[in-house]
């Protein structure tokens, strides 16, 4: 299964809804989408993991990357994650002590406010 | 003898394609269920990495993985072209760093951890992590990792094995 994004605003944030495979071949997609936000004034990210059925370092290259451009700007990244097989991956790495990682969008808005 | 081999070339769009042979021939080598999730995670980081040190060093060369099944045991085998030491990050007891090591998240790192410092424009080709986040990716996945020059004297084989007797413990991975 390919990458697929789809973006919306609630409130002051940008959700970013990520499915599919993230991997060396996708991941670009992502990055670009990441960058065309923070270009565009989105600094506070959530992205919804929930739909990601497979990850590699590229795609957690991409995420950590997304994560240096908000903060250039003050702004935030925060993920949405409850798959097991995906949060091992964060957890492995030690990336879970520098992403914010919440079990829904509310969560992670609310956790925001 | 392989079960299954697969020559590739050193594109990144074939990884994909190494990661579904991987896990079907898995699934009928009698790997554990749970210990699927691993082996795709495991077979695209060290594909990924034989593509990158294939272009850099040897674009024309393809990668290539093998598949071998044994009685009580499943090995991948993933060959690229490249340098002896490519994007091979050894720790400090000559074996592989592990993940949160490379990426200087350890709790008492004296200096600032690499994802604090601000972005720099058209510095993230590879994602912006260290050269060898794949191999210790791969360290905290596989039951055993060989790291070896080629036959040749060319290139770095990357074996991972994982143990499919009936010794095995079921694994926790949710699927």
């Amino acid at each position: 299964m390919d990458l697929s994004l789809t973006t919306r605003q609630e409130g002051n944030h940008t959700v970013v809804v990520v499915g599919g495979e993230i991997d060396v071949y996708t991941a670009p997609k992502l990055r670009e989408q990441l960058i065309d936000l923070v270009s565009g004034g989105s600094y506070h990210l959530v992205v919804d993991m929930e739909g990601v059925e497979f990850l590699d370092s590229t795609g957690l290259g991409v995420l950590v990357g997304g994560l240096k451009r908000v903060r250039a700007h003050d702004g935030s990244l925060h993920l949405v994650c409850t798959q097991e097989r995906i949060l091992k991956i964060f957890r492995i790495t030690g990336l879970t002590k520098v992403f914010p990682i919440h079990s829904s969008v509310e969560d992670a808005l609310a956790a925001h406010e | 003898m392989p079960t299954v081999e697969l020559r590739f070339a050193a594109l990144n769009g074939h990884v994909r394609t190494a990661r579904m042979i991987a896990t079907a021939v898995s699934r009928c080598a009698g790997v554990p269920a749970g210990a699927a999730d691993e082996i795709k995670l495991a077979v695209t980081e060290a594909c990924a990495r034989a593509v990158r040190v294939n272009r850099r060093h040897a674009p024309q060369s393809p990668v290539h993985v093998a598949l071998t099944e044994t009685p009580d045991s499943f090995t991948i085998t993933v060959a690229d072209r490249g340098q002896s030491g490519d994007e091979v990050a050894p720790g400090p007891d000559g074996g592989l760093v592990t993940a949160s090591t490379l990426l200087d998240l350890e709790p008492d790192s004296a200096a600032p951890p690499w994802w604090s410092e601000p972005a720099e424009e058209e510095s993230e080709a590879d994602g912006g992590f260290p050269p060898g986040l794949g191999l210790a990716l791969i360290e905290g996945l596989v039951d055993e990792v060989q790291i070896s020059r080629g036959a040749d004297g060319v290139g770095t084989i990357v074996a991972m094995t994982w143990h499919t007797g009936p010794a095995v413990a079921p694994s926790d991975s949710i699927l």
